[in-house]
């Protein structure tokens, strides 16, 4: 059943859409975070279910109510913010005790539930101090806890890690996720980092210039996307995009030409008639460098050594480059000529739409 | 020279430039504070005397004739309870402003500082016409209302201008944790402004405790606060400097010194936090 | 929170300054059109324009406008000229700089009335006056400042308590300069000419702005320091617009030209206003 429902939501400014038509349902307990470029809506989406923008059309309901018009302070929500927001003049204490006071929580249950948050987020020893004497990390800290010890229906984060380095922000997504599992409460999550969404979330929304882009598991999105936006969204390094030309059926086949290169696609996999050009996609794990008998030749750019793997970038005859996963200790040198042996069952296809018009076989 | 040597003497030489530009300019004050410890005839003595043994005699003689403490404590009410007023009108106004803006706020802005361009003089005449016709000449009051008035438009201002920079995402975190408006104002938004509250205060003060044009013009003896009591021995009565001196010193002492305790703020203040 | 709301909390504000200006204003501008005169009361008999034409015509007129202006332009150059060196100058740690910031700021503090006795008599009298004896000392004629050079005196002692304000304005200011900004001019090869022409000026840009509009708000109000030194004299030399309309008013007794005056000073401020705020306007954060 649905918890949070979101109907058609929308939001104008003076002279801008920033929320074209949201139409999302999240179910209770859910991990769900919002992904896009900057700009595409995800903050705003976030804020105006925690009231802090109101909406200029569509609904919210939450549990059965409909909180469209309910205040930001009466709708039972805790967000935790990028700056965490942490009041200044308060001691930790008094900061994840705010909310608790102001609802006239008696002060014995107010001294239980800050000495049990306090504890499960390693606080004890800081709630004496000012936000001002603690680290980021810290802080970030007293920021969640500020926000559990409401026990909220919602946990809304605003792109909470992205103030941290980037061990600490490793380090508080695995905290985060812990976190999850443990209180089992629903949380909306914003980030623009898409490893972020991909190692947090349940599910995952992408939004683009104020729609919905996709909804689905990590995995969905990284092998089914949606669309070309989607496909270069998710994964790093980027899906590989090529240009192919002209498309010949015969039989059960598909046969995609690509600089005078032939490969062939199971015809079945096709949904919807054929275009006359379409785009391939196809990730940098999905290709292999093979002595002879390759799909397509290339002629070796650069070669990145990350250790545990190597990513060789490539040009193709038709000077586009593309990036191919390699073993870690890979001899390849620059300059060299190499042949591409491309896995056709992950290959995708768009059309000059940028839809996806292929279809990826479920795995035996 | 090598290169540090260069540093530590442009470092000096710096250092001497910025002191003797400070003494110049305090000079003046520094002279009238020694001359109010003089008799009348070192006070006038040339060359000028610098070691001379000081008396109290002049500050004596300055609450003799013309009532100190009186004129003090004008001054005290005035600048005091015309802040107090003051403030207590422009937070409101320079909340609303700053964390609810329309599309007129800025014009509303605008328009208040204009109201600090319109000269004083352009309204003496009705304004002392007012004041005779309600009795209000020499009185304290008059002078409360009008310091009040007169400093409201700054006072909002940099309010105004100390709300604005505050970071919304606090106010955001405390509506979320359940708080009224009022919750809001008074556990969040004051307690974070204390400082610009009181520098606010502070500096309108001291424009307070120095105005002149106002107190020299509506007051007699009465509620004459100190720049009008001073004014009185501009009359050539004689060479009196070293109790005229030691009445200045007197009159600005305690702004002064208030003053040095925060200078920083105030001159932030004034900026409107155009300066940090 | 809704609109009615923040008006009601905005209305205290607005409502009494636009009493405390509409009222008044209105006042002078009727003022401005009967003859009235305190001495000769019961004579409020409608004259028109005439009063402005008695302002206009009356010899302290021209001399008043130009000395009200000549006092705004040359305080105004000199603090923010010399605040702006001095204060690039002391913009480095050096001993003793808390005492010096304290001395610095001090003048700001002096009421105006203090201010004018003070130079009045201590620093300009020709005969006992510290600058008298400085010039004796050096073999020169001691100058009778109030007398001899009347409206240079009045901008000395304003200057003299602006310039601090200015300096601590423009010393905060330049704190917050960018330093790898200027080390990056450094190593690009440039002179400490070149940083202060080319990076100092521009980010002073605002605090100026801020100085400038703050201290022509002041000083066309300019009163305290002319009533108790100079007495707008000799002759007008030192009168300016506010002591004219005072001296019309509460010393000549005549309400209607000091009203005509009044409603000239509220012009020339107007339109100093409209210049300042065109230009100063845009650099306050709203």
């Amino acid at each position: 059943m649905s918890y949070l429902t979101i109907t058609d939501l929308q939001k104008h400014y003076e002279n801008y859409h920033a929320l074209r038509g949201i139409n999302l349902s999240i179910s209770e307990g859910e991990f769900v975070v919002f992904v896009g470029p900057s700009g595409c809506g995800k903050s705003t989406l976030l804020r105006t279910i925690a009231g802090l923008e109101s909406s200029t059309g569509g609904s919210i309901e939450l549990d059965g109510r409909d909180i469209t018009e309910v205040a930001s302070s009466k709708r039972d929500l805790a967000m935790v913010f990028q700056s965490y927001a942490l009041y200044p003049h308060m001691t930790v204490a008094d900061n994840l005790s705010f909310a608790l006071r102001l609802a006239k929580v008696s002060d014995a249950e107010i001294k239980e539930k800050v000495r049990s948050v306090s504890a499960s987020l390693q606080l004890d020893a800081l709630l004496e101090r000012k936000p001002k004497e603690l680290s980021g990390g810290q802080r970030q800290r007293v920021a969640i806890g500020r926000a559990i010890v409401r026990q909220p229906k919602v946990f809304l984060f605003d792109e909470p890690l992205s103030n941290l380095d980037a061990a600490l922000r490793v380090q508080m997504r695995l905290e985060l996720a812990r976190l999850h599992k443990k209180l089992g409460t629903t949380m909306i999550y914003v980030t623009h980092d898409q490893v972020e969404a991909m190692t947090l979330a349940d599910r995952v929304v992408i939004l683009n210039a104020g729609q919905i882009e996709q909804v689905g598991t990590p995995l969905e999105l990284y092998r089914q996307p949606n669309s070309r936006f989607v496909a270069e969204f998710i994964g790093t390094p980027k899906m590989n995009l090529i240009p192919a030309n002209r498309i010949l059926r015969n039989e059960d086949t598909l046969s995609i030409d690509i600089f005078g290169q032939q490969i062939s696609f199971p015809a079945n996999r096709l949904k919807g008639p054929l275009p006359d050009s379409v785009v391939i996609g196809i990730r940098p794990e999905h290709m292999s460098l093979v002595e002879t008998d390759g799909d397509l030749t290339g002629r070796i750019e650069l070669v990145e050594h990350l250790g545990s793997e190597a990513y060789a970038h490539l040009q193709l005859s038709s000077d586009q480059t593309i990036i191919i996963k390699a073993p870690a200790r890979t001899e390849l040198k620059d300059g060299q000529e190499v042949c591409i042996k491309i896995d056709t069952s992950e290959l995708i296809l768009f059309n000059e739409n940028d839809r996806v018009i292929s279809v990826i076989p479920e795995e035996a | 020279m090598t290169l540090n040597q260069q540093r530590k003497l442009k470092t000096i030489l710096t250092g001497l430039f910025a002191w003797s530009v400070a003494l110049v300019l305090f000079f003046p004050i520094f002279w009238m504070f020694i001359t109010s410890f003089k008799t009348e005839l070192q006070a006038i003595s040339v060359p000028p005397s610098l070691f001379f043994e000081p008396t109290l005699d002049n500050f004596r003689i300055v609450q003799e004739r013309s009532d100190y403490i009186h004129h003090a404590w004008n001054s005290v009410v005035t600048s005091f309870g015309s802040t107090i007023i003051a403030l207590i009108i422009a937070i409101p106004a320079a909340y609303s402003m700053a964390f609810f803006p329309g599309k007129r706020t800025k014009d509303i802005l605008l328009w208040m500082l204009s109201t600090k361009m319109l000269p004083a003089v352009g309204v003496l005449v009705p304004i002392y016409i007012l004041c005779r016709n309600y009795g209000l000449l020499d009185s304290k009051t008059a002078l409360v209302i009008i310091f009040t008035l007169m400093n409201l438009p700054i006072i909002v201002w940099m309010l105004f201008s100390y709300f604005k920079d505050l970071p919304k995402e606090i106010l955001e975190a405390a509506r979320m944790d359940g708080a009224t408006p009022w919750d809001e104002v008074v556990k969040v938004v004051l307690p974070l402004s204390v400082g610009a509250i009181s520098s606010t205060a502070l500096l309108s003060i001291v424009l307070c405790w120095n105005e002149a044009f106002w107190s020299l013009n509506l007051t007699a003896s009465d509620a004459a606060p100190l720049t009008a009591m001073i004014a009185s021995y501009s009359s050539p009565e004689g060479l009196f400097w070293a109790k005229l001196s030691a009445a200045s010193t007197l009159a600005c002492a305690p702004i002064v010194i208030f003053g040095w305790f925060c200078q920083k703020q105030l001159v932030q203040g004034l900026t409107f936090g155009a300066v940090k | 929170m809704k609109r009615s709301i923040t008006r009601l909390l905005m209305a205290p504000s607005v409502i009494m300054l636009l009493v405390w200006m509409i009222i008044p204003l209105s006042m002078t501008i009727y003022f401005s059109t009967i003859r009235y005169n305190l001495l000769y009361p019961g004579q409020n008999n409608f004259v028109g324009l005439m009063n402005f034409e008695f302002f206009i015509t009356d010899p302290g007129f021209v001399p008043a406008v130009s000395n009200t202006l000549i006092l705004l332009l040359s305080v105004l150059i000199i603090t923010v000229v010399l605040g702006v060196m001095l204060s690039a100058l002391i913009d480095k740690p050096f001993f003793g700089q808390g005492i010096v910031r304290v001395l610095l700021i001090s003048p700001f503090f002096i009421m105006p009335t203090v201010n004018a006795l003070i130079w009045k008599n201590m620093m300009m009298n020709p005969v006992y006056g510290i600058f008298a004896w400085i010039s004796e000392s050096l073999g020169f004629e001691p100058i009778d400042w109030l007398s001899s050079y009347p409206l240079v005196s009045v901008i000395i002692m304003v200057s003299w308590q602006w310039l601090p304000f200015a300096i601590l304005v423009f010393v905060t200011a330049l704190q917050s300069q960018d330093t790898e900004q200027k080390e990056a001019a450094q190593m690009d090869g440039a002179t400490g000419w070149h940083i202060f022409r080319y990076l100092t000026i521009p980010h002073l840009a605002r605090p100026i702005a801020v100085v400038v509009m703050i201290e022509t708000i002041f000083l066309l109000a300019v009163f305290a320091e002319i009533f108790v030194s100079t007495g707008g004299g000799p002759g007008y030399d030192s009168t300016n617009l506010a002591y004219l309309i005072y001296n019309q008013a509460l010393l000549q007794y005549d309400v209607g030209v000091a009203s005509a005056g009044g409603l000239f000073a509220v012009l020339l401020a107007n339109i100093v206003a409209i210049f300042l705020i065109r230009a100063v306007g845009k650099n306050l954060t709203v």
